[in-house]
């Protein structure tokens, strides 16, 4: 590896070469306006319209395009129906009933059972209580309409999205080139923010429930496919030897021996594919999902801020209660079968249909069993209103307060510098680095990526979502790093944070406006605050993790050498951990930037809002371009701070997987 | 030794190499047939089998032993085709299995072939009885008749009554008889044992041996056993190859690589051994001459298996063949000498 060697031969003349890089910018910018003006504001005819052409092509799409025997608009249609009519049976089930036919719905002490004997099968009595807890919870605080909407776009997206997920990751698993084909999509729909598909969605299939589950099918489906990939590739090599030697046909060796044996990891990825279900589905009730997020989503824009709390809570009661069931469940072991009659071997089986049958009984004598009744229901809306009212008069100054000292004295500067800097220079800078980092072909992508963000013509919301990242990640870093050095030499504080960030991660992104927009309303500050409310988990985590991978004999060795705590710190476990930490950063900007994007619903001025503008307006090129913009920035950051962290890890002699990956 | 090893080829490997890298096959073919390790190292293939010739012979343990990476486990893999052999030819039972087709493979190793793996390789969500009947299944045999022949083989290793249980409950050594059981299921000719014992501990490893040793003699397979363990090799083969760097060094009996070792290599290894425990009174034993003694032995014994006739007091002792006619007489002199010269 030819990059490893660098360090060792170079390290001072790189010194030097970022500190001539660093001056001829500054140069560049004190003098540059009047040398050069294009390389600060793009000249109004080196403007590419991607988003007309994209908007082109999918009208051409929705108008004309034909596959042969159908057009793509009837295929469109096709696939609409294919998912309209489960929806449909689902919903009825959970949500309406057949009025016409006199049929209610499922009645919602059945549906309080059931997820209490789900819960038990998954993990016995502490999470049946857990589970069916959850669902009591959300009745009792009058959304149980809205969950079993959302709940409906659940039960069909999370099937599909697993075998979706887990078909083409078999696939590609037998493919390699098809594997090769496919990774580099996966890196970008895992960049590209998620309102960003909304709107071809939306425009490909209307607006609607279906389209929800088109979106959140597209959204849940490449972490499976990952991990599909992944757990395929990690069965033992004996095992697959095994199935060869025992005389598997490929279809056995697939669904006997590989698919059953990578079944841990492969339960994780249904794990992922739920909770990921959840999140977008909320987010798709701007495509109309309805439901949870729909109840959010009207409580944002009308400022009612006990609804939307209420909303949230319900919200976090459903995630809580699937993330910790299908968890649980991913850990049951097989049991050993038993010889006996077939009741007391579906014990669950037979569960389920007492309770169907008991509840259906009970919903036919008593009116409180069918639907959760009104007198029951505990509305703690007026009171969260009250006391965001009262704390917004007694609170007030001192909010007001914090919130412009750091406007004025943080996020304001940072933007009006950013703003300032001219696009040309960014690129060559980003360019520079990419080079010293990792080589010409790094620095081609990064230097390609920046212009192509500038030839778009949105250089200035890029800017502002560059800003409002880069002062979010900042502020996260600087929680979420002293948190994990805390967490981490510890033994007794680890697990209840674990437990803490586990928590938070299952939340659906847009849960976190809620509590910040009641505080501080709409703007750039309330924006920074849910993104670091959200982006900090993996600050704590990455940094946990490598201040606890740190070799303990290295430790001791500096504890031998008479290190006090603060050099032990500072001298050993932050270096060693200083990939991991960096590792930490990565995904911090990524959190980031996905809440950022979500954040556009409370005011601000970036690439999130273009697409949210895109959104209102279905215009599928303009929400697009926007979208790549972000994923671009994404790729730019990540890229760069990998090649950072490898380089990080060379220079510590951990290179293990620097040296293969040459 | 001739009674066990004398049946018929099984299975034969004539120059059968193996490189790992790109394009290896080509590369061999141009710098064939049998390039010089630095050649092969300095075109940046790794070479793991090297022109090896073996020949096992039905219902004999074929013990192929050498040291960790000296790639004993690619030429099994070579010799059931999981992996294909870069340049060599390998019969089994006169046909060349590198010419058959994939459905013809299938069905010789669902039928004719047996693997045991160093690391278990059970199927964790299966039941012992599932995990011993899921060859069987492969194959589409029904239910029953596959239960009730996975319960004689588990019954066979001595795990009757664990059917039910789950391979994490089991220890090293029970899963251990489980892959044993589940090789055996499909009543195969021939046997590959990958380091069956060597992830298991030294008491326990001893006790799969004579296990091992007492299935064999029940069932006359045709086995081919890999161990790192020169003693393994020793207890256990008929025959023995012993590997270094993708090559064999030297093929025999025990006795022969024991008593004239090829080179300096097996040598070392054979330094150790106690001849007692290799050497069989066939090859000690004198013509019969004199009174015919009072006891007599096989000569396949070991001259250690038949020191504690000596010391009750016998003088000299009758060898007989594998029909029980006397063949030779073995001295007490010529028993100590072999014991204090080893
Ligand atoms: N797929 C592969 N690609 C490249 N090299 C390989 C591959 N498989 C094995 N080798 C190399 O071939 C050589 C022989 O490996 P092999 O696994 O056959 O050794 P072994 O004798 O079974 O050792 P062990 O006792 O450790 O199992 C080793 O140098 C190994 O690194
Ligand atoms: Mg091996």
């Amino acid at each position: 590896m030819s990059d490893a060697a660098l360090p060792a031969a170079g390290a001072r003349p790189r010194g030097l070469a970022w500190l001539a890089a660093a001056a001829l910018f500054a140069l560049f910018l004190a003098w540059g306006q009047d040398l050069a003006p294009w390389a600060f504001a793009l000249p109004r005819g080196w403007q590419v319209p991607f988003a007309d052409w994209i908007g082109g092509f999918v009208r051409w799409l929705l108008d004309d395009a034909s596959l042969g025997l159908f057009t793509f608009a009837e295929f469109t249609r096709f696939l609409s129906a294919l998912l309209g009519a489960p929806y449909a049976l689902v919903r009825a089930v959970l949500v309406e009933g057949w009025p016409a036919a006199g049929i209610p719905p499922l009645p919602w002490t059945a549906v309080v059972a059931l997820a209490g004997l789900l819960g038990h099968r998954a993990g016995g009595w502490p999470l049946a209580l857990l589970a069916a807890a959850s669902f009591l919870f959300i009745a009792l605080f009058g959304r149980w309409e809205s969950a079993m909407l959302t709940l409906a776009s659940i039960v069909i997206a999370v099937p599909l999205g697993i075998a979706g997920g887990l078909g083409l990751g078999i696939l590609a698993h037998r493919r390699p080139w098809l594997a090769r084909a496919l990774t580099p999509v996966l890196d970008l729909m895992q960049t590209i923010p998620v309102f960003a598909y909304l709107v071809p969605v939306l425009i490909l299939f209307g607006f609607g429930p279906v389209s929800a589950i088109v979106a959140t099918l597209i959204y849940a489906m490449p972490p499976m496919i990952r991990i599909t990939l992944l757990a395929l590739a990690r069965v033992p090599g004996e095992i697959v030897d095994l199935g060869r030697m025992v005389g598997c046909t490929r279809a056995q060796m697939t669904w006997r021996v590989m698919v059953p044996a990578a079944k841990d990891a492969l339960m994780l990825g249904a794990n992922q594919v739920i909770m990921l279900s959840l999140n977008m589905v909320i987010i798709a009730s701007m495509i109309g999902a309805g439901g949870l997020g729909f109840d959010v989503l009207q409580a944002l824009r009308r400022l009612d801020f006990g609804a939307g709390l209420e909303a949230g809570l319900a919200i976090v009661a459903l995630a809580v209660a699937m993330d910790r069931v299908s968890q649980a469940w991913a850990g049951l072991r097989p049991e050993a079968p038993r010889a006996a009659p077939w009741p007391a071997r579906h014990p669950y089986l037979v569960a389920a249909l007492a309770i169907l049958a008991a509840a259906v009984v009970a919903a036919q004598l008593w009116p409180w069993a069918q639907s959760y009744p009104q007198a029951w229901r505990l509305s703690t809306g007026d009171f969260w209103s009250r006391v965001m009212r009262e704390i917004n008069v007694t609170y007030f100054d001192r909010l007001e307060a914090i919130k412009t000292t750091l406007l004025v004295n943080v996020m304001l500067p940072v933007k009006r510098l950013l703003l300032g800097l001219p696009w040309a220079g960014v690129a060559a800078l980003l360019a520079f680095a990419g080079w010293r980092l990792g080589g010409w072909r790094l620095a081609a992508l990064a230097g390609a990526l920046t212009v192509l963000i500038a030839l778009t013509g949105l250089w200035e919301q890029a800017m502002t979502t560059v800003y409002l990242c880069g002062v979010s990640v900042a502020f996260a870093m600087l929680i979420g790093v002293p948190v994990g050095i805390l967490a981490a030499g510890r033994d007794w504080l680890w697990p209840p944070v674990r437990a803490v960030i586990d928590t938070l991660q299952t939340l659906p992104s847009f849960v976190y406006l809620m509590p910040a927009v009641m505080l501080f309303r709409v703007g750039d500050f309330t924006a920074m605050l849910a993104v670091v409310a959200y982006a900090v988990v993996p600050a704590i985590r990455y940094t946990v993790l490598g201040l606890r991978g740190v070799d303990p004999r290295l430790i001791e060795a500096g504890r031998a050498m008479g290190c006090t705590r603060g050099q032990i710190l500072r001298r050993i476990r932050l270096r060693l951990a200083l990939p991991e930490i960096l590792l930490g950063l990565n995904q911090t900007i990524m959190f980031a930037l996905s809440m950022l994007v979500i954040t556009a619903l409370v005011g601000t001025r970036d690439l999130g809002q273009e697409v949210y503008i895109a959104l209102t307006k279905a215009n599928a090129g303009a929400g697009l371009v926007a979208g790549l913009c972000v994923a671009f920035i994404a790729i730019i950051a990540d890229r760069l701070i990998q090649a950072a962290a490898a380089r990080a890890r060379a220079r510590l002699g951990l290179a293990e997987e620097g040296a293969h990956g040459a | 030794m001739e009674g066990a090893t004398g049946g018929p080829a099984r299975l034969v490997c004539r120059n059968v190499w193996k490189l790992f890298g790109p394009r290896a096959g080509a590369w061999l073919a141009a710098n064939g047939p049998a390039p010089a390790p630095e050649a092969i190292a300095a075109a940046g293939l790794v070479a793991a089998v090297r022109g090896v010739n073996l020949e096992v012979r039905a219902g004999e343990i074929f013990v192929i032993m050498g040291l960790s990476g000296s790639g004993k486990s690619t030429l099994v893999r070579c010799l059931a085709r999981l992996i294909e052999p870069t340049a060599g030819e390998i019969l089994f039972e006169g046909r060349d299995l590198l010419s058959a087709s994939e459905a013809e493979m299938t069905r010789i190793r669902r039928h004719k072939m047996g693997m045991v793996f160093q690391h278990f390789a059970l199927l964790p969500h299966l039941s012992v009885l599932e995990n011993v009947a899921f060859p069987l299944e492969i194959q589409g045999m029904g239910r029953a008749e596959r239960e009730e022949r996975a319960r004689r083989m588990i019954a066979l290793v001595g795990l009757a009554g664990r059917e039910g249980a789950f391979p994490r409950q089991l220890s090293g050594g029970q899963q251990q008889r489980v892959g044993i059981a589940r090789s055996l299921a499909a009543e195969p000719e021939l046997w590959f044992l990958d380091e069956p014992f060597s992830a298991l501990d030294p008491l326990i490893r001893r006790e799969m041996q004579d296990e091992f040793l007492r299935l064999q003699r029940m069932l006359h397979k045709t086995i081919v056993f890999i161990t790192h363990d020169f003693d393994e090799a020793i207890r256990l083969a008929d025959r023995i190859a012993i590997m270094k760097d993708g090559a064999v060094e030297q093929s025999g009996t025990p006795e022969q690589i024991v008593l004239l070792p090829a080179t300096p290599y097996v040598a070392e290894f054979t330094r150790a051994v106690p001849r007692a425990k290799v050497v069989r009174l066939g090859s000690v034993m004198r013509p019969p001459e004199g009174p015919a003694p009072a006891r007599s032995l096989p000569a396949t014994a070991t001259v250690a298996e038949a020191a504690p006739a000596f010391l009750e007091g016998a003088e000299v002792v009758g060898v007989t063949d594998a029909a029980g006619r006397l063949v030779g007489h073995l001295d007490r002199r010529a028993v100590v000498d072999l014991m204090l010269g080893g």
